[in-house]
């Protein structure tokens, strides 16, 4: 942490000067206590997630069943998550979060560049204009999204309700939103300069835009597209809404109707299922953690 | 953007033209004269979405989808203005997301507003005609003394049934969309069909096998739904069903010929006799306010609406509040660079916040079942804490399973807050000898407001609407006894929106839009007054 310097120096003078009685003393009063906070807290947040990995691996558990974390260790659940259609859904999922961040990236991206190079009549007012629409979110109106694609279904079937392709194009509905703000402020620090000249030189917009731009800011393309894929992956609320038929299931609707009754339910499928689904999720968030506040700062949720 | 309209020698600009080469400026050349790669791509994708295009076009119109087929009018122009036009450069970038923003964001806003103000639901799904439609089909019984036709039950290519009758000597085949209509290459036998090309007939087996769906099975006389069907009750023998409902066009009443009753439209979408008694289903019209007054109006739904908008403010307001003093506490514990594998420790307490949050309600769901949860059962040593079904402790349990999901938010936020205080300023405040405590109300804190204060009115707005949470946790329970709508104790705004719409039996679009629009009146209103005072809107 670099930016400790406040306190840097009252370190140094205690460990490097008075190594005796008074620093142990002081260490004690001070610092001891945060190790404590920090056992409590870890055994806290760590705990739930060991219970749910030990019922993963208690085979034929019941809720009840669960409560011994790790008696019984077995891989039975995670094979039985076939018969289930658990792999029709993570498959599901894996196809509209991916088609959702390809499609967000390339069409956050032009917008993105669209306000951040061109000057056109009605710029400003569309950069407002945008960030007002956020404030209508998506689960607002789900009614309506039930409703709209219960009279597409009649027009275009694969747009329709229990539709994947459907599902993905609500959830494009979003592309340009707060990932358009994030790419617009980094598209701004890319020199103009590299436009003109390029331009100079005889490239056209389209030129520029595929071969100069995107290649500049590929970083946050590669980071808009991640947290779109775990925003989408996280979404019940839609997903539950427009998805009817258990093999057009995503992830989390899938799990829901695996723990929705907790008396009867298969437990242990269920932890084994939210394990192999939460995994990838966590390992992408802990890699992409500081973008992550970073969105969060620009206004987004995660959901 | 300036428009280059200057356009230089016929041969194509290399796309990377050696560095020093000075070429004139050139901006679009006109694409008639220049089928370079990208304008091929250009061309095959726009034709394809015209195709698309014109294809909805004839379907919707083939369906009387009329505000779908101006959209895909619209669209199309707009594409293809957008893409074959030079002077219209943003927009190329533009319309694609603009697109899906109008559709999925924007139309479905403004549907929203639509729909909470009419009666739409079960019962009011459709239009005038097609309840009329309906009423007719419905009120259909055979006509005395009508006659029997022999009946052949068929299958078509779909598997869908078909009647199949002769009528005059002219054989007749309808299925239930499809009218009977004439069928001449069908064989007749004796004044029976006995195969039509294209179609199976169903043996005794088959028939057997869908008795239910064959005596359900209405095939319409003809597109007027007052001509009356062909029905069957025993699979063998085919009647003539007509309505006792007879619609006036002229005067707008239903009457039922059987006892005389003339049934005249109301204003909430039905037709009613002068007793009072209705006819369903009714068809959608205008309700005005009454949506938005119903919550308040309706005596078995006030209380239960109150509490449930109480709750939905404390319990945002709580969500907000704990996980972000959990975390400012945190957040300042592990800013001491004496604590040792700092980094490890916030890994590890990042983790709830990783994990996917439906997941994690399912889990505690099942961790604070009564019988046999981990926290009654293990923790508490066989404790029976109706954790999940005592309304206040329901309310306690949401809470906290919030906090465990939010708090590391809040800690990583205030951590870079915390850390992008610059320590100059800590250095002179104790340098002018304020005590730890001091210097934490009137420096840390303020400063750290400045950051995170925008962020606690997003929070707000997010844990309002937090659906997933409440759904998958208590499923908004224990429910309210004696509500028109499943309701519990639990539910915020949004899960009601939800129950209204689609798990209250009775589905009420209109009621549940007018409750959307109310959160979002509400979120607004706060939202838009949290980030003025935090001045967030203003650093566009």
């Amino acid at each position: 942490m670099t930016t400790q310097t406040a306190q840097a120096p009252a370190k140094a003078a205690s460990t490097n000067v008075r190594r005796n009685g008074t620093f142990t003393r002081r260490w004690w009063r001070e610092v001891s206590w945060r190790y404590l906070v920090a056992l409590v807290m870890i055994v806290i947040c760590v705990l739930p997630l060991l219970y749910v990995i030990s019922a993963s691996l208690n085979p034929g558990g019941s809720l009840v069943g669960s409560n011994r974390l790790f008696r019984t260790v077995s891989g039975e659940n995670f094979a039985d998550l076939e018969a289930r259609g658990f792999w029709t859904w993570l498959g599901n999922s894996l196809v509209v979060c991916t088609v959702t961040a390809i499609g967000t990236v390339l069409m956050g991206a032009a917008a993105a560049y669209a306000f951040s190079r061109f000057r056109f009549k009605g710029r400003e007012k569309g950069l407002t204009g945008l960030l007002l629409a956020q404030m209508f979110p998506q689960t607002l109106a789900f009614v309506a999204i039930f409703l709209l694609l219960l009279t597409l279904k009649d027009v275009f079937p694969a747009l329709g309700l229990d539709s994947l392709l459907g599902l993905i194009f609500v959830y494009l509905g979003g592309a340009l939103g707060v990932n358009t703000f994030l790419m617009y402020g980094f598209f701004n620090t890319v020199p103009r300069e590299l436009d003109e000249a390029a331009k100079m030189d005889g490239a056209t917009h389209g030129q520029i835009y595929w071969t100069i731009i995107l290649r500049m800011v590929t970083p946050i393309l590669a980071v808009v597209g991640l947290l779109s894929f775990i925003s989408s992956f996280g979404d019940f609320l839609i997903a539950k809404v427009v998805l009817q038929r258990a093999d057009n299931w995503t992830v989390a609707v899938g799990l829901y109707s695996l723990a929705a009754d907790e008396r009867t339910a298969p437990w242990g499928l269920f932890a084994a299922g939210a394990v192999i689904a939460a995994v990838p999720v966590v390992l992408l968030f802990m890699f992409l953690q500081k973008y992550i506040v970073g969105g969060l700062t620009a206004g987004s949720v995660k959901g | 953007m300036s428009q280059q309209t200057i356009v230089h020698d016929s041969e194509h600009a290399p796309p990377e033209p050696p560095p020093g080469d000075e070429r004139p400026v050139r901006g679009d050349s006109s694409p008639a004269r220049d089928f370079s790669k990208g304008f091929l791509v250009k061309l095959v994708l726009v034709g394809l979405i015209d195709a698309i295009a014109l294809y909805g076009i004839l379907t919707a119109i083939a369906v009387e989808q009329w505000a779908i087929v101006g959209f895909l009018v619209l669209a199309l122009v707009a594409v293809n203005w957008a893409y074959f036009s030079r002077r219209t450069l943003a927009a190329k970038y533009l319309l694609p997301g603009l697109v899906f923003l109008l559709v999925y964001v924007i139309f479905t806003a403004c549907y929203t507003a639509y729909v909470a103000f009419t009666n739409y639901g079960d019962g009011h799904n459709s239009t005038k005609d097609d309840a009329i439609s309906a009423i007719l089909a419905q009120n259909e019984q055979r006509v005395e003394g009508s006659q029997a036709y022999p009946l052949t039950i068929l299958t078509d290519s779909d598997g869908d049934l078909a009647f199949a009758i002769v009528r005059d000597g002219q054989a007749l085949v309808g299925t239930q969309d499809d009218p009977l209509a004439p069928a001449d290459d069908a064989t007749v036998e004796s004044d029976k069909v006995t195969a039509l090309p294209e179609h199976e007939v169903l043996g005794f087996a088959a028939v057997a096998q869908r008795q239910q769906e064959i005596v359900d099975l209405r095939v319409p006389v003809s597109d007027d739904a007052a001509d009356g069907s062909l029905r069957t009750q025993d699979a063998a023998t085919g009647y003539i069903f007509e309505s006792v409902m007879e619609y006036d066009p002229a005067a707008d009443t239903m009457t039922n010929t059987q006892t005389g009753v003339v049934y005249r439209p109301n204003d909430q979408g039905q037709f009613a006799a002068e007793d009072g008694s209705t006819i369903a289903p009714g068809w959608r019209v205008n309700v005005g306010f009454d949506n938005f007054t119903r919550a308040f109006s309706d005596e078995r739904l006030r209380t239960a609406f109150v509490e449930i908008f109480l709750w939905t403010f404390a319990f945002a307001l709580l969500s907000v509040l704990t996980t972000f003093v959990l975390g400012l506490f945190l957040a300042v514990v592990f800013n001491d660079p004496r604590v040792r594998a700092r980094k490890l420790l916030r890994a590890l307490m990042i983790l709830p916040y990783a994990i996917p949050a439906f997941i994690s309600a399912l889990v505690w769901k099942g961790m604070l079942n009564t019988g046999s949860g981990f926290l009654n059962q293990v923790l508490l040593g066989g404790a029976e804490i109706p954790w999940l079904t005592d309304p206040w402790l329901a309310k306690l349990s949401v809470i906290g399973v919030n906090l465990w999901l939010g708090f590391p938010y809040m800690f990583i936020v205030c951590t870079g807050a915390l850390q992008s205080i610059p320590g100059e300023v800590y250095e002179s405040a104790r340098m002018d000898g304020a005590k730890p405590w001091r210097i934490m109300r009137s420096i840390t804190l303020p400063l750290l407001m400045v950051s995170v204060a925008p962020l606690l009115v997003a929070s707000f707005a997010f844990n309002f609407n937090n659906f997933a949470l409440i759904y998958m946790l208590t499923g908004g329970g224990p429910n309210f006894v004696g509500t028109p709508v499943v309701v519990g104790h639990t539910d915020i705004l949004i899960s009601m929106v939800y129950s209204v719409a689609f798990e209250s039996g009775l589905k009420q679009y209109g009621f549940a839009s007018a409750l959307s629009i109310l959160i979002f009146i509400m979120v607004g209103a706060i939202s838009w007054w949290g980030f003025r005072r935090t001045r967030r809107l203003e650093e566009l």
